[in-house]
């Protein structure tokens, strides 16, 4: 079977965003997931998103592993270069992709499996180096592919739909991205379009690596009763602790900025980033606060949801790297090779 | 090989610039310094030389090994023949003492006194009470135990006449900003050279004499060599994980990119990645090639079996990337710090599924510059993985080579890339379509066009990019990749032969082997038997290579590994007779010696060395009459 392309349908009355696109021009080739798929709602999301950034699909760069989540980076923007690895290893490519074209977008589409197993590693250590992507986990806590696993995320004791129980302790992958340094994270559902969406745009805006934990229920293998991962599951247990918008109309965000709810956060491409917190003392600048609230509503069983944590003024690879502004990839041969002058002098220090 | 005359019999008289030292020391006592000073020493004194580290995987306290070869007719490979040793570690003397040849020189400390058990009645001791020395001339035990080692190079000034005016302007150069060290190493090479003066009878007959100037000739190791090639390559993008012996390659690209690749405003025109692993390092070489930098990544064999996942995605997706192999010996960690040929076929199939790759074999640090350069042309040209294997030997030892020359009329060969124009022109673009008929289809860079947008995938794919799982559309692109291997054969860099007049046998090796191989030619021509040399530079093998081994009745393949890898790959991708091979293999972790190649070659060549060869003689030497002198 070769993939699907979707039809083109004329609609003439479609919006159309800054450059003239409408969001079928962002989106892709027809789904091959399960229907019902939560993965599909973000792939609408991503697509929503892009749409609302004005964004040419052309510069932007989409990336994935291997896994149910990775196919869905077929989904959008065909227009998009596209890389689809091989499993776990997503990070790395985007890591060396970036070095050498640091002008364009990078969105990462990974799942638990990818991110939290066979990918761990490589998913910490792109934190470390705050590569300038979004990097967005679609996270079902089980092995969709390969027919029902459990996966790192898989709470204790939840239940598979053979009947087991999870015997080993899950991986939040919220905590872990907050304590190696994140500089951008956020946890949404599937299910919740209206938070997800400028989640994303604002990760796309940020300068380093945001990092989308986005539950995703996985409507074949885990969407039983007995699974911390169903839709039932995870509707009744998400919180949102901090919201996310561009608000352009600034008044009103002054008086509610003065009441303490409303946060704003300036973004690097001069921008300003609304986070709406639902507590008032809540600040989303703070890893420690955002580290020990976490911990606070995992104790009581809440899954935190927002945009928990931000750090805007994060040194991104290229700027700790002091890279040149030019793209590395199209520096001219002559500015790279020092020529015959260049080594005859450097021989005589080797006489 | 060093003390050989043309029969490859002993030397017993003077030998001015034909003989081999070993220095043996302790890890981490300084002696590197002092070994590097007498190397560069002999080095300007215009006469051949080669100096060979063997030295433990340790930081500080085991024991070292320094193999200084001087040949006036410029056999630089390395000689398990000594004629002096430096044993200046206790720990050692019984193997040090073993090892030199009958009729040589033992220096030693005889600030203690030599066990009777060391004592040969073959050769001679040269005490000399360094340590003695050191204590009444420095204080600090640290600086004691550095100046011994530069009193012993001292005393082999005097022993076997290392020019003075040479060693005072290395010092100067090394020490210009530091006089009081400075003055300390005159001090220390004073106390050796006059304590040998006064009690030896210098100089010794082993020794050297300033040669013509001829060629100019630097000391590089073949790292430094790689990371300037790289430099001079263009790569921008440098991914790595750090490990021996091929960490120098990233450390003098970062280097020679300090100095060459910074912009006044202290801004780079390069990016450097010390990945989590060798996984990693792989996966942003082929983020990077993907995205259009030249990129590459440096490694020995324990993380190309890491990379070998990525490199199948590679070779599929066609994706340009440099991979530098320096080979140590394996299998699993193995020794690191000693030297082999590997991973010859890990190399040549790495990954999954049916692949093949691009390898190219440099033999000394010249070729290690060149050939990088080539890598990355013949990357981009083919859009594949490129491999450039080298060697410890190679890779960390100074090699004494040609001034490295640069052509300022090369341009880099970014091989066939449409752009916004070419695309214009274009009803679609096909990511995988071979327009040319040559296997190579084009590319497109990420973020130039939305009309050369495509998607990369190791899954399935059509010759126009899409995710297929149908027979034809999936065998019609692997087909392909095998026509553009074809098509690569010619543009790789040609083998080198050597023919000699009424040639009996062929000698086949790669990389490193080269020099040794090229002297037992020499010993054996001396001897009346006439080989011809054929070194492949790269894999896979062109047209010449299989024509050469089919002139031949008789072939011997010389391999730096215990398996033979070089001969199964000669037997799998040529159409050569098995039958007519000769496997002939070093694999003790050092380096290969012309000795060792004479040991697998001459019982089957010369059955008449052999007796357990006697039975076939008679046939055998029909196969290869021995000239007439």
């Amino acid at each position: 079977m070769t993939s699907i392309k979707k039809p083109r349908i004329y609609m003439p009355k479609l919006e159309r965003n800054a450059l003239g696109l409408t969001r079928m021009d962002y989106e892709g080739g027809m789904s091959t997931l399960c229907a019902g798929c939560g993965h599909d709602s973000i792939t609408a999301a991503v697509v929503q998103a892009f749409f609302e950034l004005g964004l040419p699909p052309h510069r932007a760069v989409k990336l994935s592993g291997i896994g149910c989540s990775s196919k869905t980076t077929a989904y959008f923007m065909p227009q998009a270069h596209g890389f689809n690895g091989v499993h776990g290893r997503m990070p790395a490519v985007v890591s060396g992709a970036n070095a050498a074209q640091r002008e364009l977008t990078y969105i990462g589409i990974s799942g638990d499996g990818d991110s939290l197993s066979i990918g761990l590693g490589q998913l910490c250590h792109a934190i470390r180096r705050n590569v300038n992507m979004l990097y967005v986990l679609e996270n079902n806590g089980v092995y969709g592919l390969t027919k029902g696993q459990f996966s790192a995320s898989s709470d204790l004791g939840s239940k598979s739909k053979k009947g087991e129980h999870n015997q080993d302790g899950p991986i939040d992958p919220v905590s872990m991205a907050l304590s190696v340094g994140a500089t951008f994270v956020a946890r949404s559902f599937s299910g919740d379009k209206e938070q997800l969406v400028p989640i994303l745009i604002a990760g796309l805006r940020h300068r380093g690596f945001a990092f989308i934990d986005v539950l995703s229920p996985c409507v074949t293998f885990n969407d039983h009763e007995g699974s911390t991962k169903s839709y039932t599951f995870i509707r009744k247990s998400t919180s949102e602790v901090v919201g996310t918008g561009f608000v352009p109309i600034k008044e009103e965000i002054a008086t509610q900025y003065e009441s303490g709810v409303v946060h704003p956060v300036t973004m690097h491409d001069g921008t300003t980033l609304y986070l709406r917190k639902v507590d008032a003392s809540y600040d989303p600048t703070d890893r420690g606060v955002a580290y020990a609230n976490l911990r606070e509503r995992q104790e009581r069983g809440e899954i935190a949801t927002g945009l928990l944590y931000i750090q805007e003024d994060s040194a991104d690879l290229h700027v700790r790297e002091k890279t040149v502004a030019t793209p590395l990839r199209d520096l001219p041969f002559e500015s790279l090779c020092p020529g015959s002058a260049g080594l005859e002098k450097l021989m005589d220090e080797y006489l | 090989m060093s003390g050989t005359d043309e029969e490859g019999g002993l030397h017993t008289g003077s030998r001015v610039n034909d003989f081999a030292v070993k220095v043996a020391t302790v890890n981490g006592t300084g002696s590197a310094s002092a070994n590097g000073l007498i190397l560069k020493v002999i080095h300007r004194m215009e006469i051949p030389v080669s100096g060979k580290n063997v030295f433990p995987s340790n930081i500080q306290g085991l024991p070292t090994w320094y193999e200084l070869r001087m040949s006036r007719q410029g056999h630089l490979a390395r000689t398990p023949r000594f004629d002096l040793i430096v044993a200046m570690n206790p720990s050692t003397y019984a193997r040090d003492v073993a090892e030199v040849q009958p009729g040589g020189w033992i220096l030693y400390d005889d600030s203690w006194p030599l066990s009777k058990t060391l004592i040969r009645p073959d050769v001679t001791y040269l005490g000399i009470p360094l340590a003695r020395l050191c204590i009444g001339k420095f204080a600090g035990s640290r600086v004691r135990v550095l100046m011994k080692n530069i009193a012993y190079a001292g005393a082999l000034a005097a022993l076997i006449g290392l020019d003075m005016d040479i060693i005072r302007e290395l010092l100067e150069e090394t020490f210009s900003r530091k006089k009081a060290l400075l003055e300390s190493n005159y001090v220390a090479v004073a106390l050796g050279y006059d304590y040998a003066r006064a009690h030896f009878d210098c100089p010794l007959p082993i020794r050297l004499e300033k040669m013509e100037p001829g060629h100019r000739h630097i000391l590089m190791d073949g790292n430094t060599a790689a990371a300037l090639g790289c430099v001079y390559a263009g790569a921008t993008v440098g991914a790595w994980y750090p490990i021996t012996p091929a960490t120098s390659v990233m450390d003098n690209f970062t280097m020679l990119c300090k100095r060459f690749r910074t912009e006044p405003d202290g801004t780079k025109n390069f990016a450097i990645l010390q990945a989590e692993d060798e996984l990693a390092a792989a996966g942003m070489v082929v983020g990077a090639g993907w995205m259009g930098a030249r990129a590459f990544t440096s490694t020995a064999g324990p993380g190309i079996d890491l990379m070998s996942e990525f490199v199948g995605l590679a070779y599929y997706t066609e994706v340009p990337c440099v991979f530098f192999d320096i080979q140590r010996t394996g299998p699993s960690t193995g020794m690191p710090t000693r030297t082999q040929q590997g991973d010859l076929l890990t190399i040549a199939y790495a990954s999954h599924g049916d692949t093949k790759h691009i390898a190219l074999f440099p033999a000394d640090p010249e070729e290690c510059f060149h050939l990088t350069v080539a890598a990355f042309d013949l990357a981009e040209r083919f859009q594949t993985p490129v491999f450039v294997v080298s060697d410890l030997d190679i890779g960390m030892n100074d090699w004494r080579i040609p001034r490295l020359q640069w052509d300022d009329d090369y341009h880099w060969d970014r091989g066939k890339v449409l752009g916004e124009a070419e695309l214009a022109e274009l009803e679609s673009f096909s990511r995988y379509l071979d327009v040319d008929g040559d296997g190579i289809a084009a590319r497109t860079l990420p973020g130039v066009s939305a009309k050369g947008a495509y998607f990369v995938r190791g899954s399935g794919h059509d010759k126009h990019g899409n995710y297929t799982e149908d027979e034809e559309g999936y065998q019609e692109v692997v087909d392909r990749l095998v026509r553009k291997l074809e098509t690569a054969k010619s543009a790789l860099p040609a083998p080198v032969i050597g023919r000699r007049e009424g040639a009996c046998a062929l000698l086949v090796c790669l990389g490193s082997s080269d020099a040794a191989c090229r002297e037992a030619i020499d010993l054996l021509a001396a001897r009346g038997l006439a080989m011809d040399l054929l070194r492949v530079r790269a894999f896979p093998f062109s047209q010449d290579v299989d024509a050469l081994l089919a002139e031949h009745d008789m072939v011997f393949v010389v391999d730096q590994n215990r398996d033979g890898q070089l001969c199964t790959l000669l037997v799998n991708e040529t159409s050569v007779e098995k039958a007519k091979l000769h496997s002939v293999r070093h694999y003790s972790g050092t380096p290969i010696s012309a000795v060792h190649v004479l040991d697998g070659v001459l019982p089957v060549l010369d059955p008449a060395t052999d007796g357990t060869a006697a039975t076939s003689r008679s046939t055998r030497q029909a196969k290869c009459p021995r000239l007439q002198a």
